[in-house]
């Protein structure tokens, strides 16, 4: 136990009569926290390296396990809270910036949580999505201004590409790196049952992947990591990283330990050596810059793939979402500040950033004001938990939603904001052989189809109860949504009325 | 603190009886004032600016007037709140452009009394002025002569008026506070015309567009040529009456009886609602609606008035006028087939359905309608694709008549050639053979 000046934040509970020494938690637990006592023949602890992934707790054959908070209680003062002492210390140790993963924890408003859905009485009959069609399919791109059709009634415009989704959920890009590969095969795997696409993150796409290659968004991010015509090539689409809503304004960095042959190969770097992708794409400082790389992916793919532009949800979002909706994009894809990630400063992920249902509706109202809302599709991400969260965020104004922190979940995840660690137990967020091989991408992949299937029979009981019975009936459409508990201000933001109004 | 509600009349009759009001205030009674035609939706708190003017008896009268505007200007109208509804619909269509007269489609509106309440009914009439074709026939309401002055100020800048007069009325015990009703055979001023560079219905479109969203208390309501819409809050039969449409005859009619769940009574509020020749009536409460508003809104339609009615009729003049979409195919945006239809067509179909709920998706009208459209020649019928909403079509010789129920055909001609249950989203459209009159 090494010698600082703060307690345990986790206590690990035994319960000695319960334990049958099985050792099952020493070897599940890649931090190391439980060791075998020989002399005293029992199991211990050291609680000062446990994060409460809960692996240990899952696996006890007996029950035996329980992780608490460390009752330890630091002078009750309401300004330097615990938590803010803690990090002090921290930092006075050494010297570092404090790193943290997954989304933002902290208390702000939800305002998910502050929407209530619609549904039909008397004049206007709800829809039993068992009975009769309910349809959650929608397609994301630019579409032309209007349509024409010969006189046989044909059609004679030419559609530039789209993307087909059987639901309105795709998995957020999570690079191959930050994730395991086993973790990135259940979720290819599952986009290809569900007829929806994942995205590859930044780390570029393994060469074993490319056969789900319909179901693939390939990203590029500043780093240009795993970038080749071929990769380009691969996808249903291409996504220009611009930001992301865990770190909006920073790059990312993938330590030496964790580029294996493997991952080097497909991020086309040296064994060992550590991937930095820069706070900018280094050939983007400007919007007219942004316009010229959309046409180059475009002119390297002939015109085939539509092109996403991710950006994280900050302040001036609806301007920067109006400047790339006139950029030669298909799809933006905004990342609230509630969005994960597999590192990041946790300065910056607890304090950059706008909650997504804001920056959604102000894009949303700002593309329409300019009358430029059909010329492109709007994906938001920056956590979606449930599928009420999906019916919300498509009646504020989204096609589509992105979820990365709850596909995770699904494969066991259990969010304890370790993942820069590089030791997850869970097989997940780790390139550790031993742990990766935990995580079966063919149970995996089940779980993944189950959560959607399941989200989409809500989405659909929620739509028929509506009176809906497609789901582009429901995009924009604020007169299904009322708020609870918001000001006026936040309510004009939201374009919705209070519930009773 | 007691607090009572009391009908608007009683609240002035209080206000007016010093005694008794002194009583009240004596008590600590708080009055509020009960609107009726809101159903108590509306309560305004008068007690503190009338112990105020207790005192100024003199006042009383200058008292009273600001009562009467607070009442009136909380008065919200359609357009202000959203209403929900309920309705029935008829049509009648020559085919051959014989003219009939307004009778039977009255009669017709008529034996579905009970699908309407009485806050709401009108007709469209087709080809009703022949003399004036080449015009544009403006019907407008006012609220008062100061607005018809500003109205007519605006009109006589950007048109020719050819002929205006008032609308012809009978009194009628049912139908009351009418507002004036005016009618202007009107073409766009040439210069005008040309400055604004756009085409000729464009033009028109844009200044009714104008007149009711910037003058106050005018509405125009019907604005297309050789065709009229006529409406009024009270049952479609007396409304029939009102406007004497047994005087007019056309080559087509359709009808409306509304059944508002709640109305500020408000005439612009009924149906047919019209831009340009395109008329709809409906029945239904579209799930869709605020998509398909905001959508719309994007184009330069102020959808002013709240209702699923007014979105509809400019979706038609959306796609069929300015995108020039044909009426088949508006019918397969705004009821699209289904997915698991569109999966299974032959390649080129399949293109262009999915095309269709691609680029329109946003069109996509959900929840219970049928909805007759009229337009310069022809009338279409169109149910949700779920038929969720009753409507039957029928022919005899060269009609076709749509109705919500069958009675309301047979009532008509017993005697059908062929009557049907048109099924969801499949329109039925009758144009005239020899083209537009």
């Amino acid at each position: 136990m090494g010698i600082n000046l703060y307690a345990p934040q986790f206590e690990v509970c035994r319960d000695q009569k319960k334990c049958i020494k099985c050792k099952v938690c020493m070897r599940q637990c890649a931090n190391e926290i439980h060791s075998y006592d020989q002399e005293l023949d029992v199991m211990v602890a050291d609680d000062s390296k446990c994060v409460d992934c809960q692996r240990c707790v899952t696996l006890c054959p007996t029950r035996a396990l329980r992780i608490t908070k460390f009752q330890n209680e630091f002078k009750e003062n309401a300004n330097w809270t615990q938590q803010a002492m803690i990090e002090i210390y921290k930092q006075a140790d050494t010297g570092g910036v404090l790193l943290s993963s997954m989304g933002n924890p902290v208390p702000y408003p939800i305002y998910w949580d502050k929407l209530l859905i619609n549904a039909s009485q008397v004049t206007n009959p709800s829809i039993d999505p068992l009975r009769e069609p309910m349809e959650t399919r929608v397609q994301l791109g630019a579409k032309p201004e209007k349509l024409e059709f010969d006189k046989d009634g044909k059609l004679k415009t030419k559609l530039p590409p789209q993307i087909s989704l059987n639901v309105p959920i795709m998995f957020s890009a999570m690079s191959y790196g930050s994730i395991s590969r086993n973790a990135h095969e259940s979720l290819a795997r599952a986009a290809e049952e569900l007829g929806t696409c994942y995205n590859t993150g930044e780390g570029g796409l393994n060469e074993d992947f490319y056969k789900y290659g319909k179901n693939t968004i390939v990203q590029v991010a500043s780093g240009r990591f795993g970038v080749h015509v071929g990769y380009l090539s691969a996808g249903a689409a291409i996504e220009i990283k611009m930001g992301q809503g865990a770190k909006p304004g920073i790059g990312g960095h993938l330590p030496g330990e964790k580029v294996g042959e493997d991952v080097s190969k497909t991020r086309m770097i040296p064994v060992g050596s550590d991937a930095i992708s820069p706070a900018p794409h280094h050939d983007i400082y400007s919007i007219e810059d942004l316009r010229q790389l959309v046409f180059s992916l475009k002119e390297a793919t002939a015109y085939t793939k539509p092109i996403i532009v991710k950006i994280a949800a900050v302040h001036n979002v609806a301007a920067i979402a109006s400047g790339i909706a006139r950029s030669g994009a298909d799809i933006i894809a905004i990342d609230g500040y509630r969005g994960g990630t597999g590192a990041a400063p946790t300065r910056i992920r607890d304090n950059v950033g706008i909650p997504i249902e804001l920056a959604l509706a102000s894009v949303d109202q700002r593309l329409r004001d300019e009358g430029i809302r059909n010329n492109i599709s709007l994906v938001v991400a920056g956590s979606i938990r449930n599928s009420a969260d999906i019916v919300k965020a498509i009646a504020l104004g989204a096609d589509a939603v992105y979820i990365g922190t709850s596909a995770l979940i699904a494969l066991g995840c259990h969010v304890c904001r370790s993942c820069h660690s590089g030791k997850c137990n869970w097989g997940i967020a780790t390139q550790r052989p031993d742990l990766v091989k935990r995580l079966n991408p063919d149970i995996g992949y089940k779980r993944l189809v189950n959560l959607i299937h399941a989200w989409d029979h809500e989405i659909k009981e929620m739509l028929g109860g509506m009176g809906i019975n497609a789901i582009e009936s429901l995009k924009g459409n604020r007169l299904m949504l009322r708020g609870i508990g918001l000001n006026q201000k936040e309510l004009d933001i939201l374009g919705v009325m209070h519930a009773g109004e | 603190m007691i607090n009572f509600l009391v009908k608007y009349e009683l609240a002035i009759e209080i206000a007016l009886n010093t005694a008794l009001y002194g009583f009240l205030i004596l008590l600590n009674i708080e009055v509020q004032v009960y609107n009726l035609q809101n159903n108590g939706v509306l309560k305004i708190p008068i007690r503190k600016s009338m112990s105020a003017l207790f005192c100024y008896k003199k006042h009383l009268n200058l008292f009273l007037n600001f009562i009467v505007k607070e009442v009136y200007d909380m008065l919200l109208k359609e357009g202000q709140v959203r209403i929900p509804s309920g309705c029935a619909i008829s049509g009648i269509f020559s085919r051959e452009g014989r003219r009939m007269s307004g009778k039977d489609i009255v009669k017709s509106i008529s034996v579905m009394h009970d699908r309407s309440n009485g806050l709401g009914g009108g007709f469209a009439g087709y080809g009703i002025y022949p003399e004036y074709k080449d015009y544009y026939a403006l019907h407008v309401f006012f609220d008062s002569n100061a607005a018809r002055e500003e109205a007519e100020k605006f009109i006589n800048k950007h048109f020719d008026v050819i002929n205006l007069s008032r609308i012809p009325t009978r009194k009628h015990p049912r139908i009351t506070d009418e507002p004036l009703i005016w009618r202007y055979f009107v073409a766009p001023l040439h210069g005008k015309l040309e400055e604004s560079q756009l085409d000729e219905k464009e033009y028109v479109a844009r200044c009714v567009l104008k007149i009711n969203t910037n003058i106050n208390g005018a509405y125009v309501f019907s604005s297309g040529k050789n065709m009229g819409v006529f409406k009024a809050v009270g049952f479609p039969e007396d409304v029939g009456e009102f406007y004497k449409l047994e005087d007019y005859s056309g080559y087509c009619w359709t009808a409306h009886g509304r059944y508002p769940t709640n109305t500020p009574g408000w005439w612009g509020g009924a149906h047919p609602f019209s831009i340009l020749d395109y008329t709809i009536v409906h029945n239904g409460e579209i799930s869709s609606y605020d998509a398909n508003r905001r959508f719309m809104e994007m184009f330069g339609y102020k959808c002013s008035l709240l209702t699923d009615t007014e979105v509809i009729t400019y979706i038609f003049d959306y796609l069929n006028r300015r995108q020039g979409i044909s009426l088949k195919d508006c019918a397969a945006i705004i009821a699209a087939p289904f997915w698991t239809e569109i999966d299974k067509m032959p390649e080129d179909m399949k293109k262009k359905f999915t095309a269709i709920r691609n680029v329109y998706a946003s069109l996509l009208i959900t929840g219970p309608f049928s909805i007759i459209l009229g337009f310069d020649g022809g009338m279409m019928a169109l149910n949700d694709r779920l038929k969720l909403r009753s409507m039957v079509a029928a022919e005899k010789d060269d009609l076709v008549i749509v109705a919500s129920e069958e009675c309301a055909i047979r009532v008509i001609y017993p005697e059908l050639d062929r009557i049907w249950s048109p099924k969801g989203g499949e329109p039925v459209i009758a144009t005239l053979i020899g083209g537009v009159v």
